[in-house]
């Protein structure tokens, strides 16, 4: 029994990482309507600037809204520059942009602050909760459900956070509103790149700083958002969670499975929701009448 | 009577593949101009092209200012409207949802809650469905909100293309009607292309007659629906 709540506990710890990335994924697939492939690699790239301010010396949380800020207008930058010449460009062509992104951040970083794997400073006591989850994790949860909600009541409750998703479904009716769909999806990308850096930022105290640090944790991102419904950040978020305790029961007590399959486990659970429940456990069914 | 909107020589193209040869046409402030013609005559590009959804060329003058080199967003801004072909409602969002995004580039809070009010005086049927997916929406229904969306926009000119697709005699009719009371009571002033001929020139006072990217024959309703060709040709009888 202490065995199964301890596998529990690890497991909402590590879902926190992957609710945290989820997020992001949510974000851009909001704005965009497809997956950002470079999305692992642009919040890998954020927490080497935010690394490389406090190694200058700033204070944490200085850096940490300042590498926000900084990621937002990345983003911004990103789309305006590389994807808007693209916009009438096929979809194929944008996840070719996307591989392209994911190699030139990762190498980029690696010229930059070197392959060497360094450590990042949590902005949260050391020590655990009870001895069974660590205090980072504890603020890592606090900090996803922080913005969770924020996302939620931008979507909800902002004119912008409307029209982004208006622009995102129907490009030409968006316009023909009076949305300019052009910055919308700009600032879709900037919001994606800034929720991408907190969860780097978060996520980097647990697995270490190094240019290859998201391969695996965007590949379960993906997987949370795709389990709890792309178009819905709480239900990403909830995917993120159970992701990881799935990843995690799946890893103690199917021997076949053990550590070096989790995360096939992510790859199945992806498939298996797609197959099953294509919108997610929470997202909207989308219902159209012909 | 003067004039809205003033059409110079306006060309719009798809890729290098040529829509429209120099189009002139205007329409009436307060009145309702139908454009009509065959399957790719050209008539959603025009409208397309007055909103800038295409590349265009020419002048697009509308009460004094010039349309031609303006965004679309830019051009809601003007007060020109657009129901476009297909309806083109907001489908994951609710049908109020989608009348408040008609109203994004105003800043009125108290006059855009009494216009969602006077868009369900119009269409009391959306009222019954504000909460309502728009994709769940019966094709009339639908339409009724791609139009109502529109008005949230507080038009001086609507853009209407092809209202009448795919709808059930009755639920046209209706449509019509309302659209004819629409113009009676706003004055909004409105450019209709219908495939739908008849239709068309019973609501609208004139029209233009589209072919293959000029137009051919131009005058008031009746004038129209006493000319030989257009009688045989688009009414058949």
């Amino acid at each position: 029994m202490d065995l199964f709540l301890q596998q529990i506990l690890t497991g909402i710890a590590n879902g926190a990482i992957y609710a945290c990335l989820a997020l992001a994924v949510v974000m851009i697939y909001q704005a965009i309507d497809h997956f950002n492939f470079a999305q692992g690699e642009m919040a890998m790239f954020s927490t080497y600037i935010c690394w490389a301010m406090i190694a200058g010396g700033l204070p944490y949380w200085v850096a940490f809204f300042a590498t926000i800020i900084i990621s937002f207008i990345g983003g911004l930058a990103i789309e305006r520059i590389i994807f808007k010449p693209l916009h009438s460009a096929p979809v194929l062509s944008h996840i070719v942009v996307f591989i392209g992104l994911v190699a030139i951040f990762n190498s980029l970083a690696g010229a930059i602050w070197d392959h060497n794997i360094k450590t990042f400073p949590s902005p949260f006591p050391d020590g655990s909760f009870g001895g069974l989850i660590g205090l980072h994790e504890v603020g890592m949860f606090f900090v996803t459900l922080l913005l969770l909600l924020a996302i939620f009541c931008f979507f909800k409750f902002t004119r912008v956070g409307m029209a982004m998703q208006a622009a995102a479904a129907n490009p030409a009716s968006a316009g023909l509103v009076g949305i300019r769909v052009g910055w919308m999806l700009a600032l879709g990308w900037g919001l994606a790149a800034a929720i991408g850096a907190v969860a780097g930022m978060m996520i980097a105290p647990i697995v270490f700083l190094e240019p290859n640090m998201m391969l695996g944790i965007l590949l379960y991102g993906f997987a949370a958002a795709i389990v709890g419904g792309i178009s819905s950040p709480g239900g990403a978020v909830a995917g993120g969670f159970l992701v990881g305790i799935i990843e995690n029961m799946a890893g103690t007590y199917i021997p076949a499975i053990g550590s070096e399959l989790k995360l096939t486990v992510a790859l199945v659970l992806i498939v298996t929701v797609l197959l099953f429940k294509p919108n997610g456990l929470f997202g909207k069914t989308i219902v159209t009448r012909v | 009577m003067s004039h809205l909107l003033e059409v110079k020589g306006l060309e719009a193209s798809y890729g290098p593949t040529k829509a429209l040869h120099g189009l002139d046409f205007s329409l009436e402030k307060g009145g309702v101009t139908t454009i009509l013609g065959a399957n790719g005559a050209g008539k959603t590009t025009t409208l397309r092209a007055i909103s800038g959804m295409v590349t265009r060329k020419g002048q697009i003058n509308l009460n004094g200012t010039e349309l031609g080199s303006l965004s679309t967003a830019d051009i809601t801004r003007k007060g020109v409207a657009h129901v476009p072909e297909g309806r083109g409602t907001f489908v994951r969002m609710s049908a109020e949802d989608n009348l408040r995004l008609g109203a994004y580039s105003r800043n009125d809070k108290t006059a855009i809650a009494e216009d969602i009010e006077r868009v369900y005086n119009y269409f009391p049927i959306l009222k019954q469905r504000r909460n309502q997916q728009a994709g769940t929406l019966s094709g009339g229904e639908a339409q009724m909100l791609a139009v109502g969306r529109a008005l949230m926009l507080r038009p001086i000119l609507l853009l209407l293309d092809e209202p009448s697709f795919g709808l059930a005699p009755l639920i046209v009719q209706e449509l019509f009607d309302i659209l004819k009371r629409i113009n009676a009571e706003e004055g909004v002033s409105m450019l209709l292309v219908e495939q739908n001929a008849a239709l068309a020139l019973e609501l609208a006072d004139h029209a233009y007659l589209l072919e293959t990217g000029n137009i051919v024959i131009s005058g008031t309703s009746q004038s129209i629906i006493e000319n030989e060709t257009v009688r045989r040709s688009y009414l058949g009888y």
